[in-house]
């Protein structure tokens, strides 16, 4: 095994990715970093391109399932989605320990490697659970939508669960920061890039609904039990940009009213 | 009336129900409605005193017959009265569902008229729900104490949770508290409830279509502090009620005075006993997940927590004939009572010390807070090496940093006359933060 200073690059697909994985062993050589072509860097270190091939992915994919089992497999697509800044290295790693320890390969907990992932794949699990609480959907003629800002890539983690609460509407929920939509309408769904969008003004009767949850929430707090950090800790304030009992939905109203007036 | 003064008026009245959580049963609508719940809960927001808000809690109105001592709503008080209409909540309850501001509805009300008649407006909102808007999210009711056994078979089978709010520590207070509630009529709906449960399960058995009857099970919840129970006494209870009526959670509300009423805690400077209701928390989990039994956490001579270290670190300091344990070879049940060793990081050392044995390094990286576990344990025969027993030191250890930001409130305000552990030496609440932190 040798250590060439050499860095992959990909096309940031997880075909992609499982590509390199087979590139590192088929040169026998381990890169010293694995990056995705729209990610930027300034390097002094020469970058070899890989290039997608569905049937090296089909391969490797495969090879992981035969040699660690379903749960591996889980547990690489996911640390795929994670935000973790070198998760590309980590799964090669990973997929070199299960060539070499098969199932077993995830139970030393004490392993940096391993640790790691599962930390980062945790931090995923965690966000994509609060999601499924802190998505908040603005409706307009009976089709609903949401924005969200997530660390991690949570959608395809949060898209059964949205899709079994709400099975017969219409809906999309937008991925700012990964310029990704979920869409989907009876019975069917879709992930798709979404370069820019921007949330429609709301109807009167959304600012309504708005209003009244807002009210509800600030007069369901009990005062004498106030506790900011508490609250902070359980929903940090990256959450609160999307959501409506933080928006002043007067200032909102005005603001439709002056884009009515302009009109 | 509008809708917003409503909503106002009766999310006001119905907040200090603490028993807000969504969770114990897994199900979703099958393409037939709108609506899923999940078994581990959701939260949609935590409100501004950190607690999760998980569902629409209101109110069906606060016109009550009944005059309970700390209740704003009694009859005797002059308050503003509402109601909504059933209609009204439930199309309410849709629009915050499908927005996803909720995970369902806890529906509680005043006694109109009489208990009969109350269960009645319940079941016709949850009514309207189900049967209209096929709504399959998450509905908890109250079954008011002393309704018709066949309203509560109704509502039963229309809901996913029912509680029967016990009020009261003992009789005497809930007699002197709440006169026109009884004990009696409390307990027997619980146990309706919970023979219907029962029944119910060997129906699910036998025909695997039979609709259920409360899926989420039933709760309870006590408020602590307006009368004067001790903690053993509350513990005992809890202990008792999970067993006779297996009871999947019992809540427990630090009161809050909202009213002025002799019988009760003045409102001047009274502060809410949250570490209290904390503590009392943590002993629930115990009784629920750690196997320990209510005698082994307080008895006769200790009736209350130790207000500086949670109810595991107590026992354990009060056990230390039990420990060192060695984490390689404990069973699963010990490792359960070693402080810092969750249920979690229990699970995962069972399994990690199949494939070597485990050192302190290791331990920190399954999840376990060192930090208060290194004085109950070796790894493979050693201690840990930094490790620097002296008193100071432990306690310092053993104190949670969330017991510390309750204390603040509650020790400096002389809340706490019992000091277990340091009897001799005054400490002050803000001289432990800084011990935490390091700032000496
Ligand atoms: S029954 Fe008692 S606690 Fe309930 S609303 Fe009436 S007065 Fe208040």
């Amino acid at each position: 095994m040798t250590k060439n200073a050499v860095i992959y690059e990909y096309d940031g697909s997880f075909e992609g990715l499982l590509c390199c994985v087979f590139e590192s062993f088929d040169k026998k050589e381990i890169p010293l970093d694995i990056v995705s072509d729209d990610r930027e860097q300034i390097l002094l270190l020469s970058k070899r391109y890989i290039e997608n091939s569905q049937e090296k992915a089909n391969r490797v994919y495969k090879y992981i399932v035969d040699k660690g089992g379903k749960k591996a497999i889980n547990l690489i697509k996911k640390a795929f989605l994670t935000c973790h800044p070198r998760k590309e290295f980590l799964i090669l790693i990973m997929v070199r320990k299960i060539h070499k320890q098969g199932q077993f390969a995830f139970n030393d907990l004490s392993d940096n490697v391993v640790s790691q992932l599962f930390d980062s794949v945790k931090n995923l699990n965690n966000e994509a659970h609060l999601f499924k609480g802190f998505i908040r959907f603005s409706i307009k003629d009976n089709f609903m939508i949401a924005q969200i800002e997530p660390k991690n890539n949570v959608l395809p983690l949060i898209k059964n669960h949205f899709i079994d609460r709400f099975p017969n509407e219409c809906f999309m929920i937008y991925d700012k920061t990964h310029s990704l939509g979920l869409l989907y309408k009876p019975h069917k769904s879709i992930i798709v890039n979404i370069d820019e969008f921007n949330m429609d003004t709301p109807t009167m009767e959304e600012l309504e609904y708005r209003r009244l949850w807002k009210n509800y929430y600030d007069s369901i707090a009990i005062k004498e039990r106030e506790n900011h950090k508490c609250r902070q800790s359980h929903m940090p304030k990256r959450y609160w940009t999307n959501m409506t009992e933080f928006q002043d939905i007067n200032q909102i109203q005005e603001k439709n009213n002056l884009m009515i007036e302009n009109k | 009336m509008n809708l917003m003064e409503k909503l106002e008026i009766l999310s006001d009245s119905a907040k200090y129900d603490v028993a807000c959580t969504s969770s114990g049963v897994n199900k979703t609508s099958n393409n037939m409605g709108i609506g899923s719940a999940s078994k581990m809960g959701i939260c949609h927001s935590f409100s501004a005193d950190g607690r999760c808000i998980s569902l629409l809690k209101v109110l069906m109105t606060n016109y009550c017959i009944y005059d309970c001592k700390y209740c704003i709503n009694r009859r005797s008080n002059d308050v503003k009265r509402v109601a909504f209409t059933p209609r009204e909540l439930a199309d309410l309850t849709m629009n915050f569902y499908k927005r996803n501001y909720i995970e369902g509805l806890f529906l509680s009300s005043g006694i109109i008229k009489n208990p009969d008649y109350t269960c009645e407006k319940i079941i016709e909102v949850v009514r309207i729900l189900r049967e209209e808007y096929h709504f399959f999210g998450y509905i908890h009711a109250k079954a008011i104490p002393g309704a018709d056994e066949a309203l509560l078979q109704r509502l039963g089978m229309l809901v996913d949770r029912m509680s029967v709010n016990i009020e009261m520590p003992t009789e005497k207070s809930l007699n002197l508290l709440a006169p026109d509630k009884s004990k009696k009529a409390i307990l027997d709906n619980m146990k309706i409830i919970d023979n219907k449960i029962t029944e119910n399960k060997y129906d699910i058995v036998k025909y695997k279509k039979a609709p259920k009857f409360a899926p989420a099970g039933q709760s309870t919840q006590m408020i602590v502090g307006a009368t004067g129970e001790t903690d053993y006494q509350i513990l005992r209870l809890t202990e008792g009620l999970y067993k006779k009526y297996s009871l999947k959670r019992v809540f427990y509300s630090a009161y809050i005075p909202v009213v002025d009423n002799p019988l009760l805690p003045s409102k001047i400077d009274y502060k809410p006993p949250l570490l209290r209701e904390h503590r009392l928390y943590q002993a629930d989990w115990l009784l629920r997940f750690y196997g320990f039994n209510a005698n082994e956490l307080l008895d006769e001579k200790n009736q209350s927590f130790n207000p500086l270290i949670d109810p595991k670190c107590n026992w354990a300091i009060n056990n230390m004939d039990l420990f060192p344990v060695d984490v390689n070879k404990a069973s699963f049940e010990m490792l359960l009572r070693v402080p810092g060793i969750g249920v979690k990081s229990a699970k995962r050392i069972v399994i990690a010390r199949k494939s070597r044995s485990l050192d302190f390094t290791a331990l920190k990286k399954i999840g376990v807070v060192l930090k208060r576990a290194q004085y109950f344990i070796t790894c493979s025969g050693k201690l840990n090496i930094n490790l620097n027993i002296n008193n100071d030191n432990i306690i310092r250890n053993l104190i949670s940093e969330k017991g510390i930001s309750l204390l603040d409130n509650n020790f400096l305000n002389n809340s706490f006359e019992q000091l277990t552990l340091f009897p001799q030496e005054k400490v002050i609440g803000q001289d432990i933060v800084k011990s935490i932190t390091g700032e000496f």
